[in-house]
């Protein structure tokens, strides 16, 4: 692989010269293993791991969860309940599958506010930002489809909300809708072909997840600063970075046991605390729950779909514009996909020559209101559509939009950046003097 | 590559020479190879192209509605139980649909309303031939003096199934996201765009409607 000078995998025994000369598996997996990483990393760093460790956990406990359950109408919702009662443990298998969801969404909003605050996404990692965002689509309909699964009242009624969703596309909504669903109503077509996509995506997550790794090892880690690992001999390269294995794996690791002590907590003690009771009734076509809310995940984007009603003047103007083409619905449904779209666009949004917030000091400000905002619209996406929250919500995606779309070309070019240090060597020193390094190769040349 | 075409193979103007009709000319390969390649190519990747879409499409198709969904496209309700003053919820092709046989003052308060006031003036109707009909309360019920009303229960901002007897006009209401119907099945408050839709329905005799 190209990028950071390194030492590469050289077959010594005969054995291994053997298999080298016919599939270099040990070689890629070693040079993998012992990639260069910047020695300055902080914890913001250790979400990927908790992402990675996360999807195994979700698809191990999920291949095992269907072999229990069955994916029809009249036998989902028994067939879960049997898992929760009959099935040798089945009762925890499930509260991890369904608690797993939760973890993993938690990790992946710090890992992406991590790179919009850091600039992991600005060139050269554009690439690798742009396959993170496609996964998190995908784990965001994996998850939809997986909430399916159990077949209770916010199930159904929740799956005909978000393929209604489709159905506000003009002209052909209402035929995506009916094939989406195999039916003009939620029925046992839609049941069948989510499970079937609900155990495929996670595989597809899994071809993304080494894509999304192989294309930031290539370009080389980002990190706190921002600066770029020295590039010009190995030597150099050494003074910036430590081994992959073991420094980074033994943070990750550590990271992983005190996250996962908090979700055993959850997973152990309130289970159910983050979902919603009227799923543990069977799903009724007759009765819609009085008060369907996603899951607290898609709270923030749901809050954006329910921010742009009819008398909103922006959505006046469009739906003037276009003839009535565009209406409140369709606008809804294009806000909260774009809503997405402007992050994935956030590499060419974003002018700064500097990369790392925290040499921005306007920009530093912007980001922290970005995070309240999105933590305001996540409040306000499960509050009722009535008195003041539709304020609340409009004013929330106003911002989302006017961050990507305006602050961060704007920010580049009027804001005045500090000067972050020359090298990584230079912060890491800064940081913990330079006696704290210590072994072999990673030890920094007497200077100064 | 320079365009498509059928190889050209009576003359050669690169060459000059005229052929001698009954064989390829003897001319270099570069000559005629390249229209004959092209034309390979391009006939090559145009059987790619539909012998892909063939194949993709029904894996597409497949998820349309079935033969056994689409055959659930009509049923009949005995409606001879229903009261005056209350509705039946039936479940046709998998959504609900409200059969209610409404009060004197339903009708009354549905038929004093202005239909040019409503968010929706059309109908809805899925019976009327003229599709542009307006929400007239004589255009939505389904029987000529207004009793018997037939709507799908299906809210039309995003699917949810709206309450009986409910909401600022006492007609329907959405609990989702808070749409008003009145008690012609009209919207008049909220975020629903359309008018509860009217299916196709008719009495087949005095207590039995068909649906579909």
């Amino acid at each position: 692989m190209a990028g950071i000078p390194h030492d590469h995998y050289e077959p010594k025994s005969g054995g291994e010269k053997w298999l080298h000369s016919r599939l270099p598996i040990v070689g890629l997996l070693y040079d993998t293993l012992f990639i260069p990483t910047p020695k300055n990393l902080n914890w913001m760093w250790i979400w990927g791991i908790v992402l990675t460790f996360t999807l195994v956990m979700q698809i191990a406990t999920g291949v095992v969860l269907v072999m229990h359950y069955t994916p029809h109408v009249d036998m989902a919702f028994a067939s879960v309940e049997h898992i929760m009662r009959d099935v040798n443990g089945g009762h925890m298998i499930r509260y991890f599958h369904q608690n797993g969801a939760s973890l993993f969404f938690v990790a992946v909003y710090l890992h992406m506010f991590r790179s919009l605050y850091y600039g992991s996404y600005k060139a050269p990692r554009e690439v690798t930002w742009v396959i993170g965002i496609l996964m998190f689509l995908l784990m965001m309909g994996t998850a939809f489809m997986g909430y399916v699964l159990p077949w209770g009242q916010m199930s159904f009624h929740g799956t005909a909300v978000i393929t209604g969703l489709f159905g506000a596309i003009p002209f052909i909504g209402e035929a995506i809708q009916t094939w989406l669903l195999g039916a003009s109503a939620v029925g046992q077509p839609a049941l069948n072909r989510f499970f079937s996509l609900h155990y495929l995506l996670p595989f597809v997550l899994l071809g993304l997840t080494i894509v999304h790794i192989w294309a930031f090892h290539t370009t080389g880690n980002n990190n706190p600063t921002g600066v770029e690992v020295r590039r010009t001999s190995k030597e150099e390269a050494q003074k910036d970075t430590l081994p992959f294995w073991p420094y980074f794996v033994i943070k990750d690791l550590f990271a992983l046991a005190i996250i996962l002590a908090v979700f055993m907590a959850i997973v152990g003690f309130m289970p159910n605390y983050l979902g919603h009771p009227d799923n543990y009734i069977p799903a009724n076509p007759l009765a819609t729950p009085s008060h369907i809310v996603p899951e607290w995940y898609f709270l923030p984007f749901y809050a954006i779909l329910r921010a742009f009603t009819a008398d909103v003047w922006v959505v006046m103007l469009v739906d003037w514009i276009s003839f009535g083409i565009i209406d409140a619905k369709f606008f809804g449904v294009l806000a909260m996909f774009g809503a997405i779209i402007v992050m994935a666009l956030a590499p060419w949004l974003d002018t700064s020559s500097v990369r790392s917030g925290r040499y921005r000091p306007m920009f530093k400000w912007w980001f922290a209101l970005l995070v309240v905002d999105f933590i305001v619209l996540m409040w306000v996406g499960a509050m009722p559509a009535e008195g003041i929250y539709p304020y609340i919500s409009l004013i929330g995606s106003a911002y989302w939009f006017g961050y990507f779309l305006i602050l961060l070309p704007l920010l580049g070019v009027i804001e005045k950046p500090t000067t972050p240090p020359s090298t990584i060597e230079a912060d890491f020193n800064d940081h913990y003097g330079d006696t704290a390094v210590k072994g072999g190769a990673a030890a920094p040349t007497p200077a100064e | 590559m320079t365009g498509g075409g059928p190889p050209v193979i009576q003359s050669d103007p690169a060459i000059g020479r005229p052929t001698n009709g009954d064989a390829r000319p003897m001319s270099h390969t570069d000559d005629t190879q390249g229209t004959r390649r092209d034309f390979i190519y391009y006939a090559t990747a145009g059987a790619g192209a539909v012998v892909t879409g063939a194949a993709v499409w029904p894996l597409v198709n497949q998820m349309n509605p079935s033969a056994d969904v689409r055959a659930l496209a009509s049923i009949q309700v005995d409606v001879s139980g229903v009261d005056e003053g209350t509705q039946l919820t039936v479940l046709w092709q998998g959504k609900p649909v409200f059969i209610r046989y409404r009060t004197a003052e339903e009708i009354e308060a549905a038929r004093a309303v202005d239909v040019d006031s409503l968010p929706d003036p059309m109908a809805e109707n899925a019976n009327l031939t003229n599709a542009t009909a307006p929400a007239t309360d004589e255009n939505r019920s389904l029987s000529e003096d207004g009793s018997w009303l037939v709507q799908m229960g299906v809210c039309t901002h995003l699917g949810c199934v709206p309450l009986g007897e409910q909401g600022d006009f006492g007609g329907w209401f959405c609990p989702c996201h808070g749409s008003h119907y009145d008690t012609a099945g009209r919207i008049r408050k909220g975020p629903a765009p359309r008018n509860l839709p009217i299916p196709v329905a008719s009495f087949v005799d005095e207590t039995t409607i068909q649906l579909g």
